[in-house]
C-alpha cells in the first residue's frame, strides 16, 4: 500500500453502484432516469422542449397510474 | 476453467439433492429451515442455468444483434433501454405482491413438503418460463399487451374473451385481498390504528412531493418511513388505552364497509395525493422486509414445527380449505409457483424497458425465481410456528369453535396438541387479544415473520412490534392494490359499457367516472362482503376461486406460447409451453368441476346449496348457520360462486379450442405464420454501456 494511490476507479465503481440502486428504486415508483431522458432529448430531439425536473416527474406519475396500466400483481 | 465450472455445477446439483434428500426422507424429527433454502436454491441456479439458457438458445433462439421495442421506440419515458438490473429490480418488485405470501402459508396445512416441491418444480418448468415466454413474445411484437397479443395471434373473439377473464380475475383479486386485510385488522384496535396512520403520512408525503420539493422520491420516503415505525409504536399505547383502545375496534362488518367506502373514495382522487406516495412506501417496505426475512432466516437457522406431510394431504379434509392434494395444492399455491397475472407485467410493462433479447432469461425467468424464492420463505415462517397455533389461527369457528379452551381441545384432538395456556400467551405476545379465526395467511405470515426478527433483534415486547409491522407490511400493499385495481378496473368498465353506450368510454366525464368506478367497487366489494359473513368463513371458498382464476390466466399465457411456437414452425420444441399448458389446464378444471358438481357439500358449491335448500324447506338449521337468513345466504353464496367458476371453465374452454384451432392451421401451412415485427439490427456494443 504504502504511497500508492487509490485508483480513481476505485471510487467511481462505488458511485455507478449507489447510482443504480437510487435508478432501481425511482424505477419502482415509474420515474425512469430523468438525466437519460434529458440526455435522449438533446441528441434527437434538439428542436423539442425538455420537460423540467418537476414536470417530468408529474407526467410520470399521471403516467403510471392515470390510465390502464394501472394495475400491479397480486 | 470449462472443467472448473462444469466440476462446480456438478458440486451444486449435489449439494441440491443432498439438502432435498434431506427435506423429503428425514421423519419424525424436525429439521431445519437452512435445507429447504438450500434445496431451493440449488435447484433454481442450475434452472436457470440450463433450462433458461436452452429455452433461450433453441426455442425462442434469441438474437443480441435485433433491436428490442425500447431501442426502437427509445422516447426516454415509457421506451427505455435499462440497465439490466436495474429493470431486474424493477421487474420483480412489479411481480411480487400479497400472493406468494399468503398462498404457501395456506398450503401449509398439508404440511411443508407437497408446497415446496410445487413450488420449486411449478416455478421451473412452469411458472418461469410463462413469464419468459410471453416477455419474448411481447418484446417481439411492439411491447403489446397479453389482450393484444392473444387477439393477434389468435383471433379477435379469444382475444376478447381473455380480457374478460382478466377483468375477473382482477375483481376476485380485489375481494380476496380485502378480506385478507379484514380478518387481519378485525378485533384489533392496534393494526387499525397503525394501517389508517398511513393515510395522512401517505398524504403529507404527496403534498411534500408535490409542492415543497417536487419529485424527490427519496428524502420523503425516509421520513415517510420513520413515521411508520413511529405509528406503529403509538398503535401499541393506543390499543392499550381505555378510551382509545375501543375507539379503533371494529367487526368484520364495520371494516369490510369501510374498505369499500375507502376503495371508492381513493380511486378518485388524484394520484399524487394519496395513491402514489403510498405506493412508493409499499414498495420500499415490500423489498426490505423480504430482505430482511431472508436475512432473518439465515442467521436464525429456525427448526420446522410442522410435520413435512400432514394427513390433511391424504384426506382432503383440511380446516384451512377443503380439498385433496390433486387439484387443490396446485390452485391454493399459484403466486411463486405460476402465476397468470405476471403475464400482464411482462407483457406490456417490461419489454418497453429491455434494452435486449440478451438480457431475457436474466429479467423473464430469474425474476420468477425470485418470486418462488419469496414463496418459499413464506413456506418457512408459517411452518416454523407450532401448528397448533397455526390451525387455531386459520380455522373458520364452525369446524373448531370460538373460545381458546375449546379451539385448544379441538386442535390438540386433532394432534397439533396445544394449551389454551398458549394461545393466550401467543395472542399476548402479539399485543392481540386473540388470535382466532384469523384466516387469510397475512396473520399467520406475521407471527411467523415476527418470531423470526424477534430471534435476531431480542427485547422486551419487540415481538409485538414485528408481529404489527409485518401487518402493516401486507396490508399497505394491499390497500394499493385495491386502489389501483379499482381504477385499472373503472378503465375496463369503462371499455366494456362503452361499446354499448359511446358516452361511457369518456374518461374525463365525471358521471362516466363515478358510475365505473361505482360498479368495480360494487363488485368487489359484494364478494368481499359475502366472503366475511359467510358462515363457512370466505376464504375457504374465495381463495380457491382466486387460485383457479389466477392458474386459469397462466393456462391462457401458456396456451398463446404453445400457439406462437406452432406458428413459427419450432413444432419440436412446443412441449416447453404445452406441457405446464396441459397441467394446468388439467388442475383448473378438474378443481373447477369438482368445485361445482362434487357430491361431498363440503366440496361442491351445488351440493352444498340443495343441502341447505333442503334443510330451508323441512325448517331446520343446519350448522354453521344460525339463523334461517345465514341458511338463505349460503345457498344464494352457493349459486353465485357456481357461477362464476363455470365462467372460468368457460373462459378456458372457448382459448383451449380458439388454441387448437390455430395450431391446426399453422400446422397446415408450410411458412411461419407469426406476426413478429421485422428484424432491425442493432449493435449489442451500443447498448454495453447501460
Amino acid at each position: 500500500m504504502g504511497t500508492a494511490l487509490v485508483p480513481v476507479s476505485h471510487y467511481q465503481m462505488h458511485r455507478r453502484v449507489w447510482r443504480r440502486l437510487v435508478q432501481t428504486a425511482r424505477l419502482c415508483c415509474g420515474v425512469p432516469d430523468y438525466d437519460n431522458y434529458v440526455r435522449h432529448m438533446l441528441e434527437k430531439h434538439p428542436d423539442r422542449e425538455i420537460m423540467d425536473y418537476r414536470t417530468f416527474f408529474r407526467e410520470r406519475q399521471e403516467a403510471r397510474y392515470g390510465g390502464r396500466s394501472g394495475f400491479r400483481c397480486c | 476453467m470449462k472443467g472448473l465450472s462444469k466440476l462446480g455445477w456438478a458440486a451444486l446439483a449435489v449439494l441440491g439433492a443432498f439438502a432435498l434428500g434431506t427435506v423429503a426422507l428425514r421423519r419424525g424429527e424436525h429439521i431445519n429451515a437452512i435445507w429447504i433454502v438450500t434445496a431451493a436454491v440449488s435447484i433454481y441456479l442450475i434452472a436457470y442455468r440450463f433450462y433458461a439458457l436452452f429455452i433461450a438458445n433453441k426455442v425462442m433462439q434469441l438474437d443480441p444483434t435485433r433491436a428490442t421495442p425500447a431501442v426502437l421506440r427509445n422516447d426516454g419515458l415509457d421506451y427505455v433501454p435499462t440497465n439490466r438490473h436495474v429493470l431486474f429490480g424493477h421487474h420483480f418488485a412489479a411481480i411480487a405482491g400479497a400472493g406468494p405470501l399468503v398462498g404457501p402459508v395456506l398450503a401449509a396445512q398439508m404440511g411443508y413438503l407437497p408446497g415446496l416441491l410445487w413450488l420449486v418444480v411449478g416455478v421451473v418448468l412452469a411458472g418461469a418460463v410463462q413469464d419468459f415466454m410471453v416477455l419474448f413474445i411481447s418484446s417481439r411484437r411492439d411491447a403489446r399487451s397479453l389482450g393484444d397479443l392473444v387477439r393477434e395471434e389468435m383471433g379477435r373473439i379469444p382475444g376478447t374473451i381473455a380480457l374478460f377473464g382478466a377483468f375477473l380475475i382482477m375483481i376476485i383479486i380485489l375481494a380476496v385481498l380485502a378480506m385478507v386485510v379484514v380478518n387481519a385488522l378485525a378485533e384489533s384496535p392496534w393494526g387499525m390504528f397503525t394501517v389508517a396512520a398511513t393515510m395522512p403520512i401517505a398524504i403529507l408525503m404527496g403534498i411534500y412531493m408535490r409542492y415543497i420539493r417536487p419529485g424527490r422520491i427519496g428524502e420523503i420516503s425516509i421520513v415517510g418511513l420513520i413515521l411508520l415505525l413511529g405509528a406503529i409504536w403509538l398503535g401499541g399505547k393506543v390499543a392499550a388505552d381505555p378510551t382509545w383502545g375501543p375507539a379503533f375496534t371494529f367487526s368484520k362488518e364495520a371494516i369490510t364497509w369501510m374498505m369499500v367506502a375507502y376503495g371508492f373514495i381513493a380511486s378518485v382522487l388524484p394520484v399524487w395525493l394519496l395513491l402514489a406516495p403510498r405506493d412508493y412506501l409499499s414498495t420500499f417496505l415490500k423489498i426490505g422486509t423480504i430482505v430482511a426475512l431472508a436475512i432473518g432466516i439465515l442467521i436464525v437457522m429456525p427448526d420446522l414445527k410442522m410435520p413435512a406431510v400432514t394427513e390433511y394431504a391424504r384426506t382432503g379434509a383440511g380446516p384451512v380449505w377443503t380439498g385433496g392434494l390433486f387439484p387443490f395444492l396446485f390452485i391454493t399455491i399459484a403466486c411463486g409457483a405460476v402465476s397468470g397475472f405476471h403475464a400482464l407485467i411482462s407483457s406490456g410493462t417490461t419489454p418497453k424497458l429491455l434494452a435486449s433479447e440478451g438480457h431475457m432469461p436474466y429479467i423473464g425467468y430469474g425474476g420468477m425465481l425470485m418470486e418462488s424464492f419469496v414463496a418459499v420463505m413464506a413456506l418457512v415462517a408459517a411452518s416454523i410456528i407450532e401448528p397448533g397455533v397455526y390451525f387455531a389461527m386459520n380455522s373458520p369457528p364452525a369446524a373448531v369453535g370460538s373460545d381458546v379452551v375449546a379451539v385448544a381441545a379441538k386442535v390438540s384432538e386433532w394432534g397439533f396438541a396445544i394449551s389454551p395456556d398458549v394461545l393466550t400467551a401467543t395472542a399476548k405476545d402479539i399485543g392481540e387479544s386473540t388470535i382466532l379465526n384469523r384466516a387469510g395467511g397475512a396473520p399467520t405470515l406475521a407471527v411467523g415473520i415476527a418470531q423470526i426478527l424477534h430471534s435476531v433483534l431480542p427485547g422486551e415486547d419487540t415481538m409485538a412490534f414485528w408481529y404489527h409491522f409485518a401487518i402493516l407490511f401486507e396490508a399497505l400493499f394491499i390497500l394499493t392494490a385495491v386502489d389501483a385495481g379499482t381504477r385499472a378496473g373503472r378503465f375496463m368498465l369503462q371499455d366494456l359499457l362503452g361499446n354499448f353506450v359511446p358516452a361511457m368510454r369518456r374518461t374525463e366525464s365525471w358521471a362516466a367516472n363515478i358510475i365505473a368506478t361505482g360498479g368495480c367497487v360494487a363488485l368487489w366489494g359484494y364478494l368481499l362482503y359475502t366472503g366475511v359473513t359467510d358462515p363457512f368463513g370466505g376464504i375457504k371458498t374465495l381463495w380457491p376461486l382466486f387460485g383457479i382464476s389466477n392458474q386459469m390466466l397462466a393456462g391462457i399465457a401458456l396456451m398463446l406460447g404453445t400457439v406462437v411456437l406452432f406458428k413459427m414452425k419450432r413444432d419440436r420444441y412446443a412441449w416447453v409451453t404445452a406441457v405446464p399448458a396441459v397441467w394446468l389446464l388439467l388442475c383448473t378444471t378438474t378443481a373447477g368441476l369438482l368445485k361445482i358438481f362434487d357430491s361431498n357439500p363440503a366440496q361442491g358449491f351445488l351440493a352444498q346449496a340443495h343441502k341447505y335448500q333442503a334443510a330451508i324447506a323441512s325448517g331446520t338449521v343446519t350448522a354453521p348457520a344460525k339463523t334461517m337468513g345465514e341458511m338463505h345466504k349460503i345457498v344464494v353464496n352457493a349459486y353465485v360462486n357456481t357461477g362464476l367458476t363455470a365462467l372460468f371453465l368457460f373462459v378456458v374452454g372457448a382459448t383451449l379450442i380458439y388454441s387448437i384451432k390455430t395450431i391446426l392451421a399453422a400446422r397446415r401451412s408450410t411458412a411461419r405464420t407469426d406476426r413478429e415485427t421485422p428484424y432491425v439490427q442493432v449493435d449489442p456494443q451500443q447498448l454495453a454501456n447501460l
